[in-house]
């Protein structure tokens, strides 16, 4: 392991007080950040000294810092959740980043996430896909026995791997189009691969395309973006899924 | 047919017009070069074709009201779709890169579309709204490939159509969810050798054509 260093950034972050405000690039000095720190963590230390002196601090998401509740994100140099392939902002470390660089932070951009402040957004949006039949509405009584549901290997871990989504929006952000059907596929997906969520497939299907239509995303246009960004790595194989399950509905 | 109009008025239906459809126009690419590859037999042999093709009279007519149509639902929901998606973003990033999913297919869909259909505007009239009846379609054909002009601006035309469909091609699969983990890399291959045919196959015909005579 190497020893950890102290570098030197500049930052520039698009701060906007508040909804509906103008947002505008604002550059700051972090000195002597600890190659160990985690992203937000250096965030946290440029917020002490702003805080010192008197400034508004930059406001951020997050909860977890574990890489798996979903709540931090921001496009750092261009890339959602910065330049490390499978990784959330929190589990970003200062180690990929060289003394003396320049980091633009900014917020998902999408006319479905407004932001609220600073780098914090409101992806309520997602919520409401969820709403729409993200669920199964079975009452489900006590655990079942072990194993009394069979289910191959393969599809639990594709159900498994549409499930990793934490949804923190970085598709939706990394999308030239701010379309949203990454997260909608690994959700209709999860479901759709396992017993339990087969019977209500379709009106699922239905349900949440509509939601997600109706929100204000774009439309994919099939640009791969958004898996190359996804902190879990889930592939447009579930936006596929998806809209075979959605045709299903809507001509079967 | 209320569920049909919901499909089509919803995005993944909207994908679905543009996958259908440019699947047509991917079968038309075929048999139109394949018409087209009787040029290398010579004078007779592309008049030939092109006489036994209308000679198919109503069927003819058939294909083309179909081409048309499939074309006005491809330009339309296209434009649909182009707008929709400049509105989906009304604040752009300060910067922002492509971390490896965009092509250079993906990127320029909708400018690719747009030029080609100044392109197929300008192919009609040159070649189909044209009257045949003084002189022969190979005659018409060689006298406009006679003009260098015209020759650069096919070939660049076919290779604007070769970047189109170098998305388009996989990307219908996508849309259709056939997407397989196992196939969808040799899809993308065919997807590729399709353009490359497309390019190559009809960009050399201006080519051969304007050093026939
Ligand atoms: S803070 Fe929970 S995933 Fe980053």
């Amino acid at each position: 392991m190497t020893t950890a260093k102290t570098i030197h950034l500049t930052l520039k972050v698009v701060r906007q007080t508040g909804p509906d405000q103008k947002s505008n690039l604002e550059t700051y000095a972090a000195r002597n950040v600890s190659t160990d720190m985690s992203f937000l963590e250096m965030l946290d230390v440029v917020n002490e000294d702003l805080t010192l002196a008197g400034q508004d601090p930059i406001a951020f998401d997050h909860d977890c810092r574990e890489g798996i509740c979903g709540m931090c994100g921001a496009v750092v140099n261009g890339r959602p959740h910065g330049p490390q392939e499978g990784t959330t902002l929190c589990q970003l470390h200062m180690r990929h980043f060289e003394d003396g660089d320049e980091v633009v932070i900014e917020p998902w951009r999408s006319r479905a996430f407004k932001v609220i402040k600073d780098l914090v957004v409101d992806r309520g949006a997602f919520d409401q896909i969820i709403q729409a039949g993200g669920y199964i509405s079975i009452n489900t009584g006590g655990a079942p026995d072990a194993n009394s549901l069979p289910v191959p290997k393969e599809m639990a871990d594709q159900a498994m791997d549409a499930a990793a989504c934490i949804g923190c929006g970085a598709c939706v952000a990394a999308c030239p189009n701010a379309s949203a059907m990454l997260f909608t596929g690994a959700k209709i997906s999860q479901l759709a691969l396992l017993p339990q969520g087969r019977p209500e497939a379709k009106r699922r299907a239905a349900a949440m395309v509509a939601a997600m239509d109706k929100l204000g995303f774009g439309n994919c246009t099939n640009e791969r973006e958004c898996e190359a960004v996804c902190p879990k790595n889930i592939s447009i194989v579930h936006i596929a899924r998806m809209n075979r399950e959605f045709l299903k509905a809507g001509f079967f | 047919m209320n569920w049909l109009i919901n499909v089509v008025r919803s995005s993944i239906g909207k994908k679905l017009c543009m996958a259908l459809t440019g699947m047509c126009f991917c079968g038309f690419l075929i048999a139109h070069l394949a018409g087209n590859l009787t040029i290398y037999g010579g004078k007779d042999a592309f008049n030939a074709y092109a006489q036994r093709l209308h000679s198919l009279g109503a069927l003819l007519t058939l294909a083309e009201i179909g081409l048309l149509t499939f074309a006005l639902i491809h330009i339309s929901v296209g434009a649909i779709l182009f707008y929709g998606n400049l509105t989906a973003r009304p604040q752009r990033y300060e910067m922002k890169k492509n971390t490896g999913g965009r092509s250079l297919g993906s990127a320029t869909m909708p400018y690719t579309g747009f030029l080609l259909l100044l392109f197929i505007v300008f192919h009609l009239m040159n070649f189909h709204f044209v009257d045949k009846t003084r002189q022969s379609i190979f005659e018409i054909v060689s006298a406009a490939f006679q003009q260098p002009l015209y020759v650069v601006l096919y070939v660049t035309a076919m290779l604007v159509a070769a970047v189109h469909v170098s998305h388009g091609f996989w990307s219908a699969f996508q849309t259709l969810g056939l997407n397989h983990p196992k196939y969808m890399p040799l899809i993308r291959l065919a997807g590729l050798v399709f353009s490359l045919v497309v390019g190559a196959g009809f960009g050399f015909l201006p080519i051969y054509i304007s050093r026939m005579t």
